[in-house]
Order: structure tokens, then sequence, then C-alpha cells
């Protein structure tokens, strides 16, 4: 029955002022398939979803449903088409009920006829096994349940392509889970389902199909047992995989020696973590490694000063200083890039420029404003240096992508020139290929002489990245590993406690 | 598959009956104990309706409130609009018009304010807070252009009208005398619950009733579900606008007289009553039961501190500025114990959200 082809997009372009989005790229849905559509951030994706959906109009290019050719204008044409939507962030009234978000908006008449809402609702939600009550309170279901809700109405809307945008960013593994059932379940019922995912493992786990984009245009059409996850990432990024292992860490001991540029004796502060010894040289790379919850964090921000300093030492440079807050840790040259960039990190509502310029702003005193000329300067050179996508150094940050907010608040430390740079997970939730960008720019800022604190969740990211690896286990630092002690085996039963 | 037993389990209330639930009950609590402690009047049903009939206006500018807030949106113009409908009125009547084109001119108004005012929010998607505030002050003014002077009715049709009462005899009392005084409600009575009883259907069971809890629950949401936000929003203040013309009516048939300061803080009121009555500010939340009910506590609170020797009428503003703290802070205290699960010990099963199966 995979056989069917219910729609197909031959040859879509389209043209935004100055980018190509998308240039002759095919796509074919075929009845009761999930096809995962793949592509790093810029792609075309999203650019492809919203033609299919009517949100943007095409340049050239056909779009057929069902052997026919559809003319899609706007929303309500895809609808009636028989394309539906599910976004990321839920589309539905949270202060109505399940079944008043299933029907609202798209029943004839005058009246509501709750009775028939109420049974009919009852059914679509007991056929599809979702665990919600007609009558219930939208806002009361879980998120994965209001997802579901917002399924079961494009369902019910007759709809013959589903289109999932990254349905599963803010649900844990169980609702993730429950999600997969009914999107299995769907495929048995002939449903065609785009599922637009940023999760590799996602994909493996209920796709039949990939389709991968990259830079506006269409790399091919896998079935997923013909592709292995290191192949489509490698198709994702359009790099052989060696690209991906050419990045090698320097392990030349004689980085390791000479006055640290950081030394630390007995730190510790309020967060409980035990008092530890750290330090680090000039050029070097090193990272904090563990369990979340292991004290990793909260020993970089007893460095940076930013939770109250219990007690310890600590010299920069081998003279004695004293860091109480982050203000004299950034007078002292040490930059901190948070480890949550929505809530430590960025100020959403500023712009690009006024975020890059921030740090040093601080550090002059606000007493002493750069002039307009002095932030543009210096917010061009950061934009073109770290490649941020954005339209102009005016805009808002919050309209710019994971990837490119992280590197602003990367631009906005490079541009006071630490010595010293702590960046606490600069590379969860942006694409791999930012990721990548990320770790060359952290091994050419310590070939520049800048010493680095790496931390990130992935061991192999810290193994490439990290000439030196610190391992914590329960607040406490537990080992430390370097050069040819370096490998995910080690680090692993480090963190887990066994013998090295 | 999941299993359905045969006679449905009892859903939890959502927020908005959970919220008009608690209304109804603090102003039962609040009468009887009224009844119990100073008895007299408040053991009458006339005292009922004096509180409907002085109250007439009120209601039906409230209705609209209802819907203009379940949609997310205000509108402070409504006091304003009322004091310009019956001066307007009264001059009309006392310069030789009719009851009818009275009535009419009344309509007009109302639906001018509502028109504009709902275009300039919806279409142009001006800050209703502004806009509304610019007709207050507009329609204020021109309340005194139409007679600086305050004007009384004339026309002896209309003061017949005025005088017209309902008597219901069952609800009557006893006098000292052994004579049956019925209970007494104005024509203007009638006419609010009306429009309560039309606004509750309307909200319940129209596509257009619902429309305005869609809107006010999430805008961007009800767009993506196909309804037409900007239409439903206008209809919203066009409503609101009209009612507000009925009221002035309302309130003239009640006063008989037109005056610039008539009707001064109506808007307040109508507000107050609708939040205590469970409508959410912030939109998506309300039941014109409720902000009926809303009126009639306002108006006991009232009752109850004069009746405890507090006459000055300041102690009527402490008292209900007291209790819409008290009221919006319960509201917030419910709402989030519930989200949170926390009422679950509290409350009986029925009242809370179970969020899984």
């Amino acid at each position: 029955m995979q056989n069917e082809i219910v729609l197909s997009m031959r040859g879509i372009g389209k043209t935004f002022p100055g980018v190509r989005a998308l240039h002759n790229v095919d796509f074919t849905l075929r009845k009761g398939e999930v096809h995962a559509l793949m592509g790093e951030n810029g792609a075309g994706k999203s650019t492809l979803i919203k033609v299919l959906t009517g949100v943007y109009g095409k340049d050239a290019g056909t779009i057929s449903i069902g052997g026919k050719e559809v003319v899609i204008r706007s929303p309500q044409d895809a609808q009636k088409a028989g394309i539906s939507t599910v976004y990321q962030e839920i589309t539905l009234c949270p202060n109505l009920t399940v079944a008043e978000n299933m029907f609202i908006g798209r029943e004839p008449g005058t009246l509501v006829a709750w009775s028939k809402r109420y049974k009919r609702a009852g059914e679509i939600l007991s056929s599809l096994n979702i665990p919600a009550r007609p009558r219930q309170q939208l806002g009361s279901c879980s998120l994965a349940v209001q997802q579901m809700v917002a399924i079961a109405r494009a369902v019910d809307m007759d709809c013959k392509v589903l289109i999932l945008d990254e349905p599963t960013s803010s649900l844990d593994d169980k609702e993730v889970e429950m999600l997969f059932t009914l999107m299995r379940d769907l495929r048995s019922r002939g449903v065609g389902i785009i599922f637009v995912t940023h999760f590799l493992e996602q994909v493996y786990a209920v796709s039949d199909r990939i389709t991968v984009l990259r830079n506006g245009e269409l790399v091919g059409e896998y079935e997923v047992e013909n592709l292995p996850q290191v192949e489509l990432v490698a198709k994702m990024m359009g790099k052989e995989l060696q690209g991906l292992s050419d990045l090698k860490r320097d392990d030349s001991e004689e980085r390791l020696t000479g006055t640290p540029v950081y030394a630390a004796e007995h730190l510790s502060s309020a967060t409980g973590i035990a008092p530890f010894d750290f330090a680090i040289r000039k050029g070097e790379v090193n990272g904090f490694t563990g369990l979340l919850g292991s004290g990793r964090s909260e020993s970089v921000r007893a460095i940076f000063g930013a939770d109250r300093v219990g007690g310890g030492s600590v010299s920069m440079e081998g003279k004695r200083v004293h860091i109480g807050n982050p203000k004299q840790a950034m007078k002292h040259g040490i930059g901190y890039l948070p480890e949550d960039r929505k809530d430590d990190g960025i100020i959403a509502d500023l712009s690009v420029r006024e975020n890059i310029i921030l740090a040093l702003q601080v550090m002059k005193g606000f007493f002493r404003p750069l002039s307009l000329k002095e932030q543009e300067e210096f917010a061009d050179e950061y934009i073109r240096a770290l490649e941020i996508k954005t339209a102009s150094s005016d805009t808002p940050i919050k309209s710019l992508s994971g990837g490119n907010q992280q590197k602003v608040i990367l631009a906005r430390w490079l541009l006071t020139h630490p010595k010293y740079l702590i960046l606490d997970e600069p590379t969860r939730g942006i694409d791999v290929g930012t990721k990548t960008e990320i770790q060359r720019l952290v091994r050419k800022l310590a070939e520049e002489g800048m010493s680095v604190t790496f931390i990130s969740s992935e061991i192999e990211e810290m193994l490439r990245t990290c000439s030196r690896l610190i391992v914590m286990r329960d607040r406490r630092i537990v080992g430390e590993l370097r050069g040819t002690e370096l490998s995910q085996d080690n680090v692993m039963r480090t963190i887990a406690g066994g013998d090295a | 598959m999941m299993k359905r037993t045969p006679n449905r389990r009892r859903e939890p209330l959502t927020d908005t009956m959970l919220l008009v639930t608690i209304t109804i009950g603090i102003f039962f609590a609040m009468y009887f104990s009224a009844m119990a402690i100073w008895g007299g009047g408040f053991l009458r049903w006339q005292r009922v309706f004096d509180m409907l009939n002085d109250n007439a206006a009120l209601i039906i500018v409230a209705c609209g409130l209802t819907i203009v807030m379940i949609g997310g949106g205000i509108d402070i113009s409504v006091g304003g609009v009322i004091a310009l409908v019956v001066m307007s009125c009264v001059v009309h009547l006392n310069s030789g018009g009719s009851i009818l084109t009275a009535a009419l001119l009344a309509l007009g108004i109302g639906l001018a304010f509502g028109l504009t005012q709902g275009f300039l929010i919806s279409y142009l998607e001006i800050q209703p807070f502004i806009i509304t505030l610019a007709g207050m002050f507009f329609a204020r003014g021109m309340t005194t252009i139409v007679s600086v002077q305050p004007q009384k009715v004339a026309h002896e049709g209309f003061k017949a009208l005025m005088k017209t009462k309902i008597e219901i005899p069952w609800l009557g009392y006893i006098a000292k005398k052994g004579n049956l005084i019925p209970a007494r409600a104005e024509i203007g009575v009638v006419v609010a619950l009306v429009i309560v009883l039309i606004v509750f259907v309307m909200l319940r069971k129209t596509k257009l009733g619902r429309g305005f809890y869609a809107i006010g629950g999430n805008a961007n949401s009800a767009l993506m579900l196909g309804v037409n936000v900007k239409r439903t929003r206008f209809i919203s203040y066009v409503i609101s606008g009209l009612l507000s013309g009925i009221a002035g009516f309302v309130f003239m048939m009640h006063t008989g007289a037109g005056n610039a300061t008539n009707a001064a803080g109506a808007e307040m009121n109508a507000i107050a009553s609708a939040i205590i009555g469970g409508t959410l500010l912030s939109g998506g939340v309300g039941n014109v039961i409720g902000t009926l009910f809303g009126v009639l506590t306002l108006s006991t609170i009232n009752a109850i501190v004069t009746s405890s020797g507090l006459r000055d009428p300041w102690w009527q503003e402490i008292t209900v500025g007291a209790m819409l703290c008290f009221f919006i802070l319960l509201q917030s205290v419910v709402l989030s114990l519930r989200g949170k699960g926390g009422l679950k010990q509290m409350l009986p099963k029925w009242l809370t959200v179970r969020s899984k199966e």
C-alpha cells in the first residue's frame, strides 16, 4: 500500500529578495508512510512546508495531490486540498474543551450542536486511543495530549497529508513514545505523514523514508534502512565523514606547562560543591565532564563568581586576585557563556548589535557609552567573523535561530578579548553544522592563545575539543584525563566510578 | 482501547464554571448572613428587587463588558455613553420627541460608538484601552455640549413609563397593617434580565459566542483554527456599544433626569462586577450569569456596609476595593492551585482537573 502517491511536489522553487530558498526541489509522499524531512537550519525545510501549506507562494514547480494538480494560495486552500499541519507550538485554545478545540471554526451554521460535538469527539478520540475526554478543558491536558488533540482535529478534517512540524521538541520521552504510537496508527490508516524534526534517533524510530535538503536543494530521498545515521548527518552537512574527525585536538604536553592563566585552590561556592583545585594555562582547552547534576556547571560558575563564593584563593597569571562577582571576573579577563542562553544569555528584545556590545559596555561602565559608530563597527566585524546569519545588526536577536543566537553571545565575549573563556554547553540545541563551527572556533581561539574551558553533554564533542578533561561526580572532582588517556571508554568509566 | 463506562463520569468544571460557582456561592453566603444578622429588609424579596431596580443599567453594560473581556479586550467608554444617551434622550423628549424615537436615538448612539471603536480596535489594531478611553472622554464632552444644565424629563408618556412597575404578589410581604405589599420591579429589570438570558444563550450556543472565548483564549490559535478573529473582536465591541445605548435608556427610565455626571464610574463598576463574576481580565474565561451575580454581590456589599452603620459613602468604596482585591486573589489562587493539583485534597473530586487518565 506504500506505493500509491498522495502528494507530489515537482521542481519547486522559491526566491526571497537576495536569497534562493528553494531550487528545483522534488518531494514525494506515499499513502501510509511517515516521511522525514531533514536538513540543517536554512536548508529549506520550513520554506518547503510553508509553500505546501500556502503560507508562501511558490515561484516555480507544481504540486499535485492524488494525481491531480492543485493550486494552493492560502492555508485554507491547503486544508481544502487535504493538507493539515500541526505545529510545534500548540495552536489550540487552552481555555476551551477538547471537543470544542476539535470542531471550532470548521462547522457550518450559526448554532453549536454540543451533543453532536461531544459524541463525535468521543468517537474520534477513542478510535485514535488518545487519552483525553471531550468535555475536559484542553489546558488540563499534558502538552503531548494537546498535540494529539490537534492531530485528531486534522484527521477528522479528512486529511490525506499530515505535516508534523517539530512536534516532539517540548515532549519528554514517554510522551514522544505516545505520539509515535499515534503516528504509526495513522500510517496504518493510510495517512501520509511528513515529519520534520531535529532529533536523529526519532527519525529512525518512526520514519519509512527520509528526504534530505541542503542549501535549498534536494540531496536525495532514501529508504531508512539504507541510510545509516552517520551518512544521514554527512548528507545533511554536505561534508564527508572525515570532515567531522579532522578536528584533531592538540595533545602536545608543552602547552600544559608554564604559569597558569588562571589558578584556584580550594575554591568553593554556596551551591555545595566540594572545594577544588583547578588551573588552566595559556592556549589550553580543557573541559569539565560528568553527568547532569555532577557539579560541572557549578564549578565554572564558581570560577566566574556567578554564585556566592564560599572560600579558596584565586590567582591570575601568578598574581593573587579576588573574584567575588561576575563583574570582577570580567575585569580580570574571564568570560562566561552560560548554559541556558534563553534565561541567562540573550536579551531577546534587544538587537544583535546591542547584544554583542553588552559585555564590553559593562566592563567600560555605563557612564562611558560606546558611540553608535563604534558599536556598529564591532557588531559588523563579529557578524562577519562568526558568520552570524542575520538580516542586519539591528535585527532583534529573538528572530535569529538558536545557533546564531549562540554565536551572538560568543561574539559578545570575544569582543571583550578575554584571556580565559568559559563555554557552558555552547552547542546545545543548535544544528550539527553550527556545532562543528563552534568547535573549530574554540580550537582556533586556543591556538591564538586564549584559554578555554568547554562543557558539553556529548562526550564525543568534548574529546574532539579538549586536551584535558576534569571528571566530576557527586559535586566533586574524581579524575583528570589527558593525552592518551582521553578515550570515550576511559571517560565513561571515570564518570561511572570504575577503575580507569 | 480506552475503556469507557456506559454512564459518563462527572467531568471536572471548566475554569469558567468553577469561578462562577465560587461567585454564586459567595453571594448566597453573604446574603444569607445578612438575613441572619440584620433581618428586616434583607428578609423581603423587595430587597432583591430593589438591588435589581437600582442596577438594571449596570447589569446591561456589565453584560457587554463581559463579552468584550472574554474576547480579551476592554471597553471603558460605557459610562460616558450612558451619560450621553441619557442627556440626548431627555433633551429629545423635552423638545417634542416620542418615546420610540428616543429609544432609536439611544440605540443609534450606542451603535455608533460600538462600530467606531470596534473598527479602530479590530481592523486598525489600536489598543482597546486607548480607544475606549478616548471614547469615554468624547462621550462625556458631548454630554456637556448637548446640555450643560441638568435636565429633567417632562414628557408625560415617558413619566408614565417610568412609574410602570411589574407587581409580583407572591413575592410580596404583609405589612404591619395586614395588607399585602407586592414586590415591584421596574421595566428596566425585565430588559436587563432578558439581555442576560440572550447573552447567556449566545455565549453558550452560537458560533459567534464561542468565537469570543477562542479569541480571548489565544487569538493566534483561534486564527489557525479558522475563527475570523478580526470580525469576532469587532462584533464584541459593537455589542458592548449597543448594550451601552440600551443601558442608557434603562438608566433614564430609572432616574428620569439627564446630568453630565450620570453613570460616573459605571465602567469601573461594570468591570468590577464582571471580575467578581469570574471573568478574567486576561480573556477567554467568563460567564454572564456570573456577571449578574457580580452586580448583586457588589450591591449586597454596599447594603451590608450601610446596615452595619457605616453610612459615609467612602466606607462602601473602601469595602468594595478590598472585596475586589480579595476576589481576584481568590481566583488566581484557586486557578493556580488547580493547575498544580494542590487543591485536590481540599476539594471534592469533580472540582479538580485530572491531567492524566
